[in-house]
């Protein structure tokens, strides 16, 4: 959990979930607001690639109508009522290859593309209907042309299916364990579900963001106590965890046998349909780099404050299932990434390698030390590396669309 | 109050150019009329600070409607004693040093280098050379001075306890530590230099031992909201604008609807008339993990562009919000769960605080974030009407809870200002 409340996901989760961002990232875009965007305005080719565009109503003013190869900045403003959106279209009027989206009236927002020599179309769409308002635009060959690699779709297509692919495995993997789990539980062996309960929860914390992104379910099976609304039962994994593990608690009660099933049962049922529904997710590249930084996030506010297994103590355990997922995230994009900025690529690498040294430092058999075991000094090294990775992370969603 | 009327005098010259400037000044600020003369981007030091004054005396306490100065501290208090006279006592001490500081004079009638040789000064002289820099002082009683955690009412004053002044509820997502929170008693110190304000609490708290212990204080360093028309909405710590809808001194309509006490408020809480509440909540930021999001991710979160604060249903800063209008995707571009929606007054009938609150920057946490947010501030007439509802939506479904954490919270009743005559604040609560 992070410490939003349940009902309110944050939006990267959201972002999971909303299928309809972009069209065709392969050659797209970033979009920008205000000034000093990386777009590099100052940069080379300066003002010439930088194209202003007016939108009101019924017309869409364009500084230029070309421009030369390079990265494009096109600073979009809108002098109608409405809200209004552009777009840089390939030359058959119909491929996306960039667009900014949500600009209010009298408002600005740019619109950062790299876009290889060729004829484009633009569109202004004013009220979010229709065609909009188009018109030719003509990138010109120069210097600064951007490669696009012919099989960059293709890498697109592999990192999309492969996260599908990983983030199932690993739901269907949550369910076993989580059955194995509730067994032990209800059967009273609490040294076996002790034994199991970071095990199962490995596969949760791996594709976290995408778990939490279903509003109702998550609230139900991942809640901390610190989490809840007056008045509202506390259910799912860390209720069974502070009943395993009760030494923080004082005189706690433990659960009743009668109690312990129920707890059990909707975790077990919450849980199958929650695989249910990752069988009908879909995952676009900025979605799976989204997803990546997500889980630093969680990471950085729940995992490395040892909050998040308060009970238990078993934080590293979801520690490492964070940043095993996001390495997944980032592996599968990778190859689009080298092949955009080779720099933030090794830099990855290289933070992703440093901050799993520390992390195996701390393994003891075939998981971890208990949090309680850490010195400040390690939970200090820890909160520097993820620091270290989450900061170009941050960057990823950005290039693998650049 | 002492032949000095400003601490300035004491370094020679411009006593009564600074006294006359600073009473026109304060008159002018009553008037409602003045805007622009604090100290503003030229820092605490700058030329408009140094006349700065605001009367201690008057129907309601300074430091409310006052123009947000740009430096705080608050400090909260236990009371130490059960004994009521010492309490009376020490608030009539604590409104005689007030008055002398919000003049720009020292904290007790002796003064900093002028009392004798074998005694510690009264004035522990840390502001000796400095304007008063708009120097407010507001007091408030909380919750537990009226019956304490116990169950005890130590100054016989339980049955006065006004129905609306008691610990706020808990809210989901709050983290708070005790060591932060509650307080019997409590000093809003406000002024352009920080060390203005230090300094007051400094000596209240030094008059106070033996009657009273800091339980809690807070610095602040900017002010996140404007409390008059003529001043720039600041920006908070996430770079945004805040408080674009706060209420304004000279909406003396709002004001009085949603600042003020009223006289028939509360059958058991006359003495409250003209007063108000003051919600006091440290709320940390985490910064670092904001800072990696997209500026388009932040405006979506705040409902607001980062640049001019105008709603992203367009406009500029103070155009209304649209909460209607579609955006992309079929979702309104004002987000449902973007702050600007989930606090605005019209999602909580009408509901209007004053904010006051600051920035602060407490160093750094042991993993080295930095350990910083907004030290809210709000006075309302009645905070279970124009708070609570409030903070209850934001907990629940406010896309900012990512990233905040509530780590401090307490409720006082601010009692009305201190009329000529009187002898301390709060004195028809003990009459």
């Amino acid at each position: 959990m992070p410490r939003a409340l349940p009902s309110a996901p944050s939006r990267h989760r959201l972002a999971l979930l909303a299928l309809t961002v972009l069209a065709v990232p392969a050659l797209a875009s970033c979009t920008e607001n205000g000034a000093g965007g990386a777009g590099d305005p100052g940069g080379p080719g300066g003002d010439e690639r930088t194209v202003s565009v007016a939108s009101t109503a019924d017309a869409c003013e364009m500084s230029a109508v070309e421009a030369p190869a390079g990265t494009l900045r096109f600073d979009v403003t809108n002098e109608g009522s409405e809200v209004t959106e552009f777009y840089l279209l390939a030359e058959d009027g119909l491929r996306i290859v960039a667009e900014v989206e949500n600009v209010g009236p009298q408002l600005s927002r740019q619109l950062v593309v790299d876009a290889p020599a060729g004829e484009y179309v633009t569109a202004c769409k004013p009220g979010m209907v229709g065609e909009g308002i188009r018109s030719s635009f003509t990138v010109t060959p120069s210097d600064e042309e951007v490669e696009v690699p012919a099989d960059e779709q293709e890498l697109v297509d592999r990192a999309e299916a492969g996260y599908q692919t990983y983030v199932q495995d690993q739901s269907d993997q949550l369910l076993v364990k989580t059955r194995q789990f509730a067994e032990a539980y209800t059967t009273g062996d609490d040294d076996a579900a002790r034994e199991l309960y970071p095990r199962a929860r490995t596969h949760w914390e791996r594709i976290e963001t995408v778990a939490e992104s279903f509003g109702d379910l998550d609230p139900r099976m991942d809640a901390r106590e610190a989490d809840l609304e007056p008045g509202q039962r506390w259910t799912g994994w860390h209720r069974m965890e502070k009943d395993l593990w009760p030494e923080r608690a004082g005189d706690y009660t433990p659960l009743s046998d009668a109690r312990r099933q129920t707890f059990a049962d909707a975790l077990v049922a919450d849980t199958e349909e929650l695989d249910g529904r990752i069988g009908d997710l879909e995952f676009s590249v900025d979605q799976i780099a989204n997803g990546s930084r997500g889980l630093l996030e969680e990471v950085a506010t729940g995992k490395v404050t040892g909050e998040e297994e308060y009970w238990s103590r078993t934080d590293l355990w979801d520690f490492q299932a964070n940043v095993d997922g996001a390495r997944v995230g980032y592996d599968g994009v990778a190859p689009i990434v080298t092949s955009k900025d080779a720099e933030l690529a090794s830099q990855l690498e290289l933070r992703f390698a440093d901050l799993q040294e520390l992390l195996d430092a701390q393994r003891v058999g075939d998981g971890f030390t208990s949090y309680d075991d850490l010195t400040r000094r390690e939970v200090r090294d820890l909160a520097d590396a993820v620091n270290a990775l989450s900061e170009p992370l941050s960057r990823l969603t950005a290039t693998v669309l650049a | 109050m002492t032949a000095r009327l400003s601490r300035r005098g004491l370094l020679g010259g411009g006593v009564a150019a600074a006294g006359l400037a600073g009473a026109g000044v304060a008159g002018a600020y009553a008037a409602g009329g003045l805007s622009g003369v604090t100290g503003g981007p030229d820092g605490p030091t700058g030329s408009g600070a140094v006349a700065e004054r605001y009367p201690f005396r008057g129907a309601h306490q300074s430091g409310i409607v006052t123009p947000a100065q740009d430096r705080l501290h608050f400090a909260a208090f236990d009371v130490t004693t059960d004994d009521r006279d010492a309490l009376v006592a020490l608030l009539t001490t604590w409104t005689a040093a007030a008055e002398r500081m919000t003049a720009g004079g020292p904290a007790g009638p002796v003064g900093p280098v002028e009392g004798a040789a074998d005694l510690p000064p009264d004035d522990t002289g840390e502001a000796i050379g400095l304007p008063a820099g708009g120097l407010t002082l507001t007091f408030g009683f909380g919750p537990s001075l009226f019956r304490d955690a116990d169950g005890r009412d130590r100054f016989g004053l339980a049955e006065r306890r006004p129905a609306s002044l008691r610990d706020l509820p808990p809210f989901p997502g709050d983290e708070l530590v005790a060591a932060r929170s509650g307080g019997d008693l409590c000093v809003q110190a406000c002024a352009q230099d920080p060390q203005v304000a230090v300094h007051a609490i400094r000596n209240l708290a030094r008059a106070g031992f033996g009657t009273v212990a800091v339980r809690w204080s807070q610095l602040g360093f900017g002010r996140t909201s404007s409390t008059t028309a003529g001043q720039d909405t600041p920006r908070n710590l996430f770079g945004f604008k805040d408080g674009t809808a706060n209420v304004l001194a000279e909406e003396t309509r709002a004001v009085d609807d949603h600042v003020w006490v009223g006289a028939d408020d509360d059958p058991a809480a006359g003495w409250l008339a003209g007063g108000s509440y003051l919600v006091a909540r440290r709320i940390a930021m985490n910064i670092e993990t904001w800072d990696r999001q997209t500026l388009a991710e932040q405006e979506a979160v705040v409902g607001r562009s980062k640049g001019t604060g105008a709603p992203l249903s367009g406009g500029d800063e103070h155009t209304p919000i649209d909460f209607a209008m579609p955006g992309s995707d079929d979702q309104p571009i004002v987000a449902r769960d973007a702050h600007v929606r989930v606090v605005h007054p019209d999602h909580h009938g009408g509901a209007r605080m004053l904010r006051r609150g600051y920035n602060f920057v407490d160093g750094t946490t042991d993993l080295g974030a930095l350990d910083a947010g907004l030290f809210f501030l709000a006075f309302v007439r009645d905070p279970l009407t124009d708070f609570v509802p409030v903070q209850r939506a934001m907990s629940r479904s406010d896309a900012m809870m990512e990233y905040l954490q509530v780590t401090g919270s307490a409720l006082f009743a601010v009692p009305p200002g201190v009329a000529e005559g009187e002898q301390h604040v709060g004195q028809a609560l003990f009459a």
